[in-house]
């Protein structure tokens, strides 16, 4: 190698890893578009004539402020967590996954119908891994389809995904009126086996609220997203095709397969967020169940920048503002969250790049 | 105003001093200084992460010095704005071509400015006769109404150069004009940018092709490390002492002494190296874009391709290294048929590829630099799934110290790197793996003279232990220097397979424009 630029004054470093960069890039832009969102609040309670420090208040009383409330954000989240998680694993294969919605209802639905098949009396240990195992399935099940006519065809997975709701909603709700109702309702019997236990169960401070066991799954499929996307040769893989399907197809990776796997899981990932109603709550599939989370998980991917981790508080955030909506109804219309989801949906689309250009800006002054 | 006109003709038209310019823990710029007389063709010369594009871009608008002070035409610009820039006459052509491949020449040209009827729809005769008239003005001829999509890269890239002529611009900056040309395009823009300079426009060449700055410019400005080591005049100087000048070494400019071929050894069984027997693919609109190559490549052997780009040679890649289906043909490695097999059995048997485009296919550019090293290794580097961290890093740390890859953190992301540092990613990858066929495609290309040094020697070293190698080079000293025999494609088919003590430059031309049709199957 003599005659070749190769000098060993260099010597390469782990250290200076731009952690703490990333982490502000990470956690800025949300908290930005919060700020923006408040001072819409603000302003949108100002034109009803009401005292925003009153209505948050409120709001805050209303949802962390008394167990009850914090119970029904944490159910909230729960579901949430779980379709923001589904959404966020396609995403981070480069695919939009509008199909949570219904994967999440299928997922009840197998739930349910495990738990009515199993004896009564089946250990929880036996039925929750058995329950959780056909939610997944029928999410994966419904999740594959799109996956399939993609590698197939070149499908696009937004229409069919969109599409497929429709039909597995509309065939959930023929099952349900057709054929497995209660008379007078349109739910089934209650499941003999799998419920879970609420969190009023184990802190009677939480009474009422629909908490239940479910949370600690959801945190853990965080966990196990993330260990999937961030640690696994599959997540490499997954990654990989996400951000440069032409340099993942080179590194020998079968970008059809990736697809056809992170579409899959990711159908079983929302089915598997079915229980917190089916197992936790209610004990019965009851149609229309799933009621937007599906599609309350794409904003929650997207303001939780497609990290568990962040995905999680996103949740959350979303959860208090749904359950907050309800606690501030007798001074401004609960619609108004709905709008203030939009608001800070909007501006985290907004603010990531100018709030990321912003940080570089500044850290280059300050480095000079 | 009159007095300015006065002494304009001893003012520089571009002076900048002292300029400052750092990206976080970088030095881009660090007192650089150029000075470009008006009516002057200028080279800016040094290796990639000179500062080169940085300086060219604080010239333009792009970005703001944090010191320093530029003047154009004698007036005090620093930190103008794009518009500002454009307005006074300054055009940059980028490397990149910033062309809507949907639209006609003339409909390119007057994007952002259409003339129109009425004030609402485009008067597109008014827009094909301005171009028209441009272009036969400049000499830049290119017809207006022909679709962006249809054009080959060299006339695209007088579309480029017409666009900010169009736009009124007089100092015109050129970022790697030639890397794409063939010879005869090369010659084509440079008698343009001769009657530009004639006209009394002033050109700034940015390049590190030493033969291009000793043949076009009148003076030269040499950076080094984000600063400015040397402005010299054309006439009193030689491309070795350019060299010296921005390497800070003496450099060999010619690809290093050749190593003798090995001797065949008497274990190699005859079906070793890489064997493509009469292959056939079939682009879009049905087009065979590769017709009928045969060709082996044996142990120990460089074979060349040289060509105008667009004549196959990428579609060849490609379908040898799996990223495209053939239509007709068999690949054999080894002597093992891979023809219809993906790109991670190919790895298997012994294939190894450096990518024409470590941008799209090379890199995964939002990766770190340990996990680009292990792209396509990714199974060498998991148990039971699970990406084992620590060798990763330490496989890291050893490709960073061998191949001198700066910076030298492996948890940078690779955009992060110059382009020759980014391109040392992937050669060290590819040449860290086990193979036995090498497919090297425009290996240097965008790669500063001493990281070509480093990647010629490697490629000889490989040669050395017995690799087959097929070298893809739209340079043509490159294929000239390394390879033992030489093959020119045109049109889908191998024109012409020489040694490459047979061949020139000049014999390799004009097999390449089509002039000469040779002996090859």
């Amino acid at each position: 190698m003599t005659g070749s630029p190769l000098t060993a004054e260099i010597k390469p470093t782990v250290s200076g890893a731009p952690w703490r960069e990333r982490a502000e890039e990470a956690l800025f832009p949300p908290f930005v578009a919060l700020l923006v969102a408040l001072i819409c609040g603000d302003l949108l309670i100002l034109s009803y004539g009401q005292s925003p420090a009153a209505v948050y208040r409120l709001l805050l009383e209303g949802t962390w402020g008394n167990a009850y409330g914090f119970g029904q954000v944490l159910y909230k989240a729960t579901t949430l967590a779980f379709t923001g998680l589904a959404v966020s694993f396609g995403l981070r294969a480069g695919l939009f996954n509008i199909g949570s919605e219904s994967q999440l209802a299928a997922g009840g639905f197998a739930a349910a119908l495990t738990g009515l098949a199993l004896p009564v009396g089946t250990p929880l240990v036996l039925a929750l891994p058995v329950c959780m195992i056909a939610a997944g399935l029928a999410g994966g099940v419904v999740g594959s389809v799109p996956a399939y006519l993609k590698t197939k065809f070149g499908a696009h997975e937004v229409i069919v995904t969109i599409m497929l709701n429709f039909i597995v909603l509309a065939l959930l709700n023929w099952f349900i009126a057709g054929h497995l109702h209660v008379p007078e309702t349109l739910h089934t019997p209650e499941i003999h086996a799998g419920a879970l236990l609420r969190l009023a169960d184990m802190f009677p401070r939480f009474h009422g609220s629909a908490a239940n066991l479910s949370l600690v799954v959801a945190v853990l499929a965080a966990g196990v997203v993330w260990f999937y996307l961030f640690r696994a040769r599959d997540g490499y893989d997954l990654r990989a095709v996400g951000l440069q399907p032409d340099a993942a197809e080179y590194g020998g990776i079968s970008v059809g397969r990736v697809w056809l796997r992170a579409l899959t899981l990711s159908g079983v990932i929302a089915g598997i967020g079915g229980i917190n109603y089916v197992l936790g709550y209610k004990h019965y599939y009851e149609d229309g169940f799933a009621g937007g989370a599906g599609f309350m998980g794409i904003a929650v991917a997207l303001v939780g920048r497609n990290h568990p981790i962040g995905v999680l508080i996103a949740a959350f955030f979303f959860a208090t503002l749904s359950q907050g909506g309800l606690a501030i109804h007798a001074f401004v219309p609960k619609q108004m969250m709905d709008v203030l989801q939009g608001v800070v949906i909007l501006a985290v689309a907004v603010s990531v790049p100018e709030v990321r250009r912003i940080l570089r800006g500044a850290r280059r002054r300050s480095d000079a | 105003m009159s007095q300015m006109e006065e002494g304009s003709a001893s003012l520089p038209a571009i002076r900048m001093v002292g300029i400052e310019k750092s990206f976080g823990a970088i030095m881009a710029n660090r007192r650089a200084s150029l000075e470009v007389m008006p009516g002057e063709i200028h080279a800016l010369v040094g290796e990639n992460g000179a500062g080169k594009s940085t300086l060219m871009r604080i010239l333009g608008g792009l970005m703001k010095p944090d010191a320093g002070r530029v003047e154009v035409n004698g007036r005090d610009v620093t930190g103008w704005s794009t518009n500002e820039a454009i307005a006074a006459g300054i055009g940059i052509v980028h490397q990149h071509f910033m062309l809507v491949p949907t639209l006609t020449v003339a409909e390119n040209l007057v994007l952002g400015c259409e003339p129109k009827t009425r004030g609402v729809v485009l008067d597109y005769n008014r827009a094909a006769e301005d171009v028209q008239k441009l272009s036969s003005d400049t000499g830049l001829v290119v017809a207006p109404e022909r679709l962006i999509a249809d054009l080959s890269v060299g006339e695209a890239q007088r579309v480029e150069i017409l666009k900010v002529l169009f736009r009124g611009a007089r100092i015109l900056v050129l970022d790697e004009p030639t890397a794409v040309l063939s010879p005869p395009e090369v010659r084509e823009l440079w008698t343009v940018l001769r009657r530009l300079r004639d006209n009394g426009d002033t050109i700034v060449l940015i390049t590190h092709r030493l033969d291009e700055v000793v043949e076009l410019s009148d003076t030269i400005t040499v950076m080094r490390a984000g600063q400015t080591v040397a402005r010299i005049k054309t006439s009193e100087t030689t491309p070795a002492e350019i060299a010296k000048l921005m390497v800070g070494r003496e450099v060999s400019l010619s690809a290093g002494k050749r190593v003798q071929p090995i001797g065949r050894a008497s274990d190699v069984r005859p079906d070793q190296g890489l064997e493509v027997r009469n292959l056939g693919i079939t682009g879009s609109h049905g087009v065979r874009v590769v017709d009928g190559v045969s060709f082996k490549v044996n142990p120990g052997e460089i074979l060349g391709i040289a060509g105008v780009e667009g004549n196959g040679q990428t579609e060849l890649i490609e379908a040898l290294a799996g990223l495209r289906s053939v239509s007709s043909g068999d690949i054999l490695i080894d002597g093992v048929d891979i023809t219809r097999r993906p790109v991670a059995v190919r790895h298997d048997a012994g294939l190894s590829h450096i990518p024409e485009d470590r941008h799209r296919r090379g890199l995964i550019l939002e990766y770190t630099v340990a996990d680009n090293l292990i792209l396509g290794l990714q199974k060498y580097f998991a148990k039971r799934g699970v990406i084992d961290d620590d060798r990763v890093m330490d496989n890291a740390i050893e490709e960073i110290t061998a191949f001198d890859i700066r910076p030298g953190n492996p948890l940078l992301p690779a955009r992060a790197l110059s382009g020759g540092n980014q391109q040392k990613v992937v050669v060290a990858r590819e040449m860290g793996r086990g193979f036995s066929v090498l497919l090297a495609s425009q290996p240097t290309r965008g790669v500063d003279v001493g990281a070509i040094e480093f990647i010629h020697q490697q490629l000889l070293d490989a040669r050395a232990k017995g690799k087959a190698i097929l070298l893809v080079s739209a340079e043509l000293n490159e294929v000239l220097a390394l390879s033992d025999r030489i093959a020119v494609m045109y049109r889908g088919k191998f024109a012409v397979v020489m040694p490459a003590a047979e061949a020139s430059e000049e014999v390799l031309g004009e097999y390449m424009i089509g002039t000469k049709k040779g002996n090859a199957a």
